[in-house]
């Protein structure tokens, strides 16, 4: 049997998750790799809003902070389990994105940024300045989640940096097959038709209003949920994962990596996620390369990487 | 019976008065044709009969239920469908997906299941997907289903157009300009697809420059100059109303009347 | 009464500053719509250059006048080299290419300067002048006045000059621009030199009042890019009346409220305004044509 583009896209992406530690020098490069699959995950919720949909947002971090925060604050306050708060920072996301999503996203285009924007930096003014709830601008410590002892008990000893490895993979790898499963589906078809002409879009029946809202709750939930990855994995969460350069940098490496794909946007964190990292060695030109392989990047690859390399080798092939 | 009724309806532009006061029925099965020179406000009509504008004067009904300003999404639930002067294609889509979109109405459910991948929205995919198929085949654009839609010549682009409305299974159908760009073999094609679209029971509203086309296939035709309703009636009398003649003589002299003729 | 007057002074003082990127903002856009994120950037290079030619004994004015040249030959050299070449590509590609010219930028200027923050001194010494019980610091005023004749010299421009008049035009259609003649390459070429020389002077006014340092581009590109969206991208009265009307609020919110939430605040307004007014202040409204 052939198989589905879409399955192709998810045994590729397993079978790099499974086989790329054995290529790890260190325990350290487990821990790069999940903060590859976290990010990976909130950019495949861009996919959906920004590739799919067509509508951008500059303050998906907001999101990001709320599951964030979710996890650092409702064990304590509410007693709830880390991973049952992490389930409640979703719910709490997708229903402020359900609530804010209704009036801007009438906006357009660049009203539709500086209104994402807007609210991303509310989240996190928020969280930085209710210091006696949230711990303020120095962040907060964030309870274990206690999954790897749970499997410790059962023979499957792992060390920190490598469950977490194997969390955030699967993670990213279950919120891959979701995405890629909306863009063969009917509601798929419908935000992609209205990211192409929303005015045929509606005449075909499309309530457009609903669809973009449902994106930008679906793409919430990612970010809320790569949000509290991100905080049950370091133990510990600064009000920065709300930031507005956070928010940025999600976007960019959406765009960097192909905009349209879920796999190239995953490119796009991974290779966003290392060049820093890679980076470091150069030290004080760190950011002067960044910026310059950002934008050769998107001059000559102009629909990110992934699209744009596979049209090279279909070219030549 | 009437299926679309409209009238005294108009909308002004800033002050310019685009389209002013214009009435007419449709029936089911009917094929009416709105002519007139360019910039008569034929397309600015039916952008507010499908609901894209939202008319500053007069009354839409469809069926007898005053749909005057509705959204175009909820006037498709009611059975309306049409196909743009200026391409509105999906250009990033498939030819496929892109009639697949007209089916958006029967084929939408629970996104939950849409994320899921769950049989209910898998079987409804693929029941779309057949009906997609059949549609491209109506149109003769079967062999270039798997192609990027932006990849397709103007003329088929029309036609994709035609199969995405006709996806809707539409009581009514307007067709912007379906002819335009067309080559005589494809606009032979476009006008028996529209005559077995009306035979089917679809009341068909017709823009089109193609006089040969109109006058061979139009039960009824509405001549606009400047906004307003200058006749209307079957094509023969049409042909023959001075003030149509003139209208089109005064702007595009004897090449006109020569088509209408 | 005092304390009332006190806070318009700072706001205008600060909303002058925001006009002045807004305004950069707007230009670019309208030559190339390109929303250039960069633009936080050239008034940090308009701080920094001044302040290491002037730290290398040249005298404060001149090294203000090279700031400003050499920030709008960067800004020309970032058209030519980056915004240029990719011509057509997808907005958001764009956007990207701006920000990586940002990041760039910023690179470039801590390495060839430093990482520290820097201050020359003001025009006019730093003595308070007093109006009615509240103050305001004479490089304030320079600072309004700067925007003032900034504003009037471009509204000169547009509605006096042929060059002024192509700029419009192109902004309007590039292609029937071109059709009569007009190139739009120099158009957007002069809209990058003109939109960074004002970032720079913005950044040469504020200097002796809030310092510089390789970093605050990003901090006042976000405050520019929102004054623009809120009086309407593409209109230079917007961005006056954005820039202004938004350090009023947060001069006003720090005042009364609580300076911590000035941004929250702005930023709510901000959406408040979008809401009811989705293209902005000064914005029309687009219709669809189909």
């Amino acid at each position: 049997m052939r198989l589905s583009r879409k399955h192709l896209t998810l045994l590729v992406l397993a079978l790099l998750i499974a086989l790329a530690p054995a290529l790890f020098p260190s325990n350290f490069y487990y821990r790069i790799g999940a903060l590859i699959f976290v990010n990976g995950l909130a950019v495949t919720g861009l996919v959906v809003l920004i590739g799919f949909a067509g509508q951008i947002s500059l303050g998906h971090a907001g999101f990001a902070g709320i599951g964030a925060y979710a996890c650092a604050l409702a064990p304590g306050y509410l007693g709830l389990h880390p991973g049952l708060a992490m389930l409640l920072g979703a719910v709490l996301s997708g229903g402020v994105a359900w609530l804010i999503g209704r009036p801007i996203l009438r906006l357009k285009g660049y009203y539709l940024a500086v209104a994402t924007l807007g609210f991303g930096i509310l989240v996190s003014m928020v969280l930085a300045n209710e210091a006696k709830i949230t711990g303020g601008p120095d962040g907060r410590e964030v309870a274990e989640l206690g999954l790897r002892g749970a499997l410790a008990t059962i023979g499957i000893g792992l060390s920190n940096a490598q469950f977490w490895y194997a969390a955030t993979g699967l993670a990213m790898l279950l919120g891959a097959w979701v995405a890629l499963n909306l863009h063969d589906s009917p509601t798929g078809r419908a935000l992609r038709a209205l990211h192409d002409s929303e005015v045929a879009a509606r005449t075909v029946g499309v309530d457009v209003a609903r669809l973009k809202l449902s994106a930008f709750v679906i793409s919430a939930v990612y970010a809320s949920l790569s949000g509290s990855l991100l905080a049950l994995m370091n133990r510990f969460i600064t009000p920065d994962v709300a930031g507005f350069l956070h928010s940025v940098e999600l976007v960019t490496m959406t765009v960097f990596g192909g905009v349209g794909s879920v796999p190239g946007a995953i490119l796009g964190a991974a290779t966003l996620t290392l060049l820093p990292q890679a980076l470091t060695v150069l030290q004080q030109y760190e950011n002067l390369i960044l910026g310059l392989i950002m934008m050769l990047v998107m001059i000559f690859m102009r629909d990110g990487l992934l699209p744009s390399l596979m049209r090279r080798l279909k070219g030549r092939g | 019976m009437t299926l679309l009724q409209v009238e005294g309806l108009g909308i002004d532009f800033g002050g310019l008065r685009a389209v002013n006061d214009v009435g007419f029925a449709v029936a089911p099965g009917e094929i009416v044709s709105v002519i007139g020179p360019n910039g008569a406000g034929k397309t600015t009509l039916f952008n507010m009969i499908s609901g894209v504008y939202l008319p500053g004067r007069g009354k839409i009904t469809l069926d007898g239920r005053d749909v005057t300003g509705m959204a175009p999404n909820r006037l498709a639930e009611r059975g309306l469908s049409r196909t743009f002067q200026n391409l509105q294609i999906f250009q990033r889509m498939s030819v496929l997906e892109n009639a697949m979109t007209g089916c958006h109405l029967k084929e939408r459910g629970a996104i939950l299941s849409d994320l899921l991948c769950l049989p209910s929205s898998r079987r409804r995919s693929a029941v779309t997907k057949a009906r997609a198929s059949e549609l491209l085949e109506r149109v003769g654009l079967a062999r270039a289903a798997e192609h990027e839609a932006s990849s397709l010549s103007y003329g088929a682009l029309k036609r994709l157009e035609i199969a995405r409305a006709l996806a809707l299974e539409p009581r009514i159908l307007l067709l912007d300009e379906p002819a335009a760009g067309c080559n005589a073999v494809e606009t032979e094609e476009i006008d028996h697809l529209i005559a077995e679209v009306a035979k089917s029971g679809v009341a068909v509203l017709l823009v089109e420059h193609d006089m040969k086309l109109v006058m061979r296939i139009s039960n009824h035709i509405v001549v606009l100059d400047r906004g307003e309703k200058i006749a209307e009636g079957s094509p023969a009398t049409v042909s023959r109303d001075p003030r149509v003649i003139e209208a089109y003589l005064g702007t595009q002299g004897a090449e006109a009347g020569h088509a209408l003729g | 009464m005092a304390e009332l007057l006190q806070y318009l002074l700072s706001g205008v003082t600060v909303g002058a500053v925001y006009a002045l990127v807004a305004l950069g903002f707007t230009l670019i856009y309208n030559a190339s719509d390109v929303v250039n994120f960069a633009q936080g950037e050239f008034v940090m290079l308009g701080g920094m250059i001044s302040f290491f030619a002037w730290q290398a004994g040249i005298p404060l004015p001149l090294a203000a006048i090279l700031a400003i040249i050499a920030t709008a030959s960067v800004g020309v050299l970032l058209n030519k080299l980056a915004i240029e070449p990719a011509r057509g590509a997808p907005v958001a590609s764009l956007i990207i290419i701006t920000i990586g010219a940002s990041i760039f930028l910023r690179g470039g200027a801590q390495l060839v300067f430093d990482k520290q923050l820097h201050r020359f001194p003001s025009f006019s010494g730093d003595d308070p002048i007093r109006i009615l019980g509240a103050t305001i610091l004479p490089q304030s005023l320079w600072v309004i006045a700067g925007a003032v004749a900034i504003f009037l010299s471009l509204w000169l421009f547009f509605a006096h000059t042929l060059t002024g008049k192509a700029v419009l035009a192109t902004a309007n259609n590039r292609i029937a621009a071109s059709l009569v003649g007009i190139n739009p390459n120099h158009m957007m070429t002069l809209s990058f030199a003109v939109s960074a020389a004002i970032g720079a002077l913005a950044g040469v006014l504020v200097t002796p009042i809030t310092l510089t340092s390789y970093d605050l581009g990003v901090a006042i590109a976000l405050k520019g890019f929102a004054a623009a969206m809120l009086g309407g991208m593409g209109i230079p009265a917007g961005a006056l009346a954005g820039g202004l009307l938004l350090g009023l609020i947060e001069a006003f919110t720090a005042g009364y409220v609580s300076s911590v939430y000035k941004d929250a605040v702005a930023f709510v307004v901000i959406l408040a305004v979008l809401f009811a007014m989705p293209q902005g202040l000064f914005g029309r409204k687009a219709m669809d044509r189909v």
